[in-house]
């Protein structure tokens, strides 16, 4: 059964098993550092479809099917699956999905939604309300311009602290640990974090907004585990980007832990920033889920990480929001993974 | 209330980190973007200038010749922008693409190009002016009240 440890943390005892796991990626994506690592990359962005929102939902679709195929499953064998994206009423996961027949349970945390996503699935299965359970996002470039920015053809200039909102999916698919007693990585511990605002109203500057969100949650994690940040592998967040990233080791300092050793953010991992001009680096659901369902869980699996803090970091700003001047709440989950 | 408690935990003001982002924050080229849009707006006058002097060669009066040259830039950005080319000019260009007319152009054909996909009346007809329509609401407001100055001056 999960068991509460400090105020704001939950173990998972059993350890629920991640039994298979796959990412899917668009063009630019591919051509970044870790583009050998993904399980399908698309060339056309459009993915062969009438519109971005129809593209975005079938990244989300290949992500799960490839995930199930990964782990030998078919959709049948899944209780329940966590989804969300960026778009409204999260249409990506409810139109990508629809054809699974799994039961259904729509989320939304902006970038934070593989966290959160994964969070719930490993506490369904934890607590034995799912014998498997799945978790996916997406994102994808041009329906988030189009949503949250401006048309794609408009000729605007980016300002340094834009993030470049990734074409991507990721999906991971948990097991409980009977069924799966060799499954190298498992999630051993989640924190929900709360939403934090420290006024920066700067939607292109995404980064600076989240980065005190994620500093709360990991601060409450070690806290509530009584854990420095050497203790693990990797602090892996996303996707707090070049300012994010800066601004999250400065005030963890301040707090007199010091992540710099083991900090990497996947916004700054997924592209090569000088050469692909996606200034402060990459963002968006897909970008954190990409990173985590290819190299990251690969690494893990091949035993060169071990214990893995993933903090995904959300701004949750609306274009309304934004226009009538309000400033981005935060929120960041982390998920501890161990293998 | 919610904000007091943050700063307690994290040892942070909100003007502290306010100040810590701007530190943190990579600045604007300003050097650059200014000469570039600078060469690249000028570039289009130059043209524009080039469309103006041709139209008057073939015998077009001054008027006609000022209203084919702006027909022609606009053009050239609508066509510019439905080719995918006007926006990779413009992230170069910035001030430069987006002053001149060919940015009121590539404003008005890029939403309408967006917004094919919710079809013509509710994307292309509805959303075409999504970014222009500022411009025109107080252009028209301006050029309204410019009028009602120039029409009370000339009473006296």
């Amino acid at each position: 059964m999960p068991k509460r440890i400090g105020k704001y943390t939950v173990e998972l005892e059993t350890l629920p098993a991640v039994a298979g796991f796959a990412a899917v990626v668009g063009k630019k994506e591919s051509e970044g550092p870790f583009g050998s690592c993904y399980d399908q990359c698309h060339t056309d962005t459009t993915l062969g479809q009438s519109s971005w929102e129809k593209a975005e939902s079938l990244l989300q679709n290949e992500a799960v099917h490839l995930a199930l195929k990964k782990a030998n499953l078919k959709s049948a064998d899944i209780n329940c699956i966590f989804a969300g994206d960026l778009l409204n009423q999260c249409i990506s996961s409810t139109f990508g999905l629809r054809s699974l027949d799994i039961p259904f349970l729509g989320q939304f945390g902006a970038c934070s939604t593989m966290a959160q996503t994964l969070a719930m699935a490993s506490l369904f299965v934890e607590s034995g309300a799912a014998a498997r359970a799945a978790a996916v996002t997406s994102s994808h470039f041009c329906s988030a311009e189009r949503q949250y920015r401006l048309p794609l053809e408009y000729g605007g200039q980016r300002t340094p602290t834009a993030q470049w909102t990734a074409t991507a999916a990721g999906a991971i698919i948990l097991g409980t640990r009977d069924q799966y007693k060799t499954a190298g990585v498992g999630v051993q511990a989640v924190t929900f974090g709360r939403i934090v605002d420290f006024g920066i109203k700067d939607a292109n500057n995404m980064g600076a907004a989240m980065a005190p969100a994620a500093a709360n949650t990991l601060t409450d994690y070690l806290n509530d585990t009584g854990t420095k940040p050497t203790d693990y592998d990797l602090i892996l967040t996303g996707d707090l980007g070049l300012v994010g990233s800066r601004l999250l080791e400065e005030v963890m300092q301040r707090n007199d832990k010091d992540i710099r050793p083991v900090h990497r953010d996947c916004g700054l991992m997924i592209y090569d920033r000088k050469k692909q001009d996606v200034h402060a680096g990459g963002s968006g659901c897909g970008c954190s889920a990409a990173i985590l369902c290819s190299t990251i869980l690969q690494q893990m699996g091949a035993g060169k990480l071990r214990k893995v803090l993933f903090v995904g970091t959300g701004a949750l700003m609306s274009p309304t929001s934004s226009q009538q001047g309000e400033s981005i709440p935060s929120v960041a989950h982390l998920v501890y993974l161990r293998s | 209330m919610n904000s007091e408690r943050k700063v307690v935990l994290l040892n942070i003001t909100k003007s502290e980190y306010k100040a810590m982002v701007k530190s943190a924050s990579p600045n604007s080229h300003y050097g650059r973007d200014i000469f570039l849009a600078f060469v690249i707006g000028g570039g289009i006058c130059a043209l524009g200038q080039c469309f103006l002097n041709l139209y008057l060669l073939l015998g077009l009066d001054e008027v006609a010749a000022g209203a084919f040259t702006s027909i022609t830039l606009v053009g050239l950005s609508a066509l510019l922008t439905a080719l995918r080319v006007y926006d990779n000019i413009a992230k170069y260009g910035g001030a430069g693409t987006l002053v001149p007319i060919t940015g009121f152009a590539n404003s008005i054909v890029s939403p309408a190009m967006e917004f094919k996909s919710e079809g013509f009346v509710l994307g292309i007809g509805a959303k075409m002016f999504v970014v222009a329509g500022p411009v025109l609401v107080y252009g028209t407001a301006a050029s309204i009240l410019y009028g009602l100055i120039l029409w009370f001056f000339h009473l006296y």
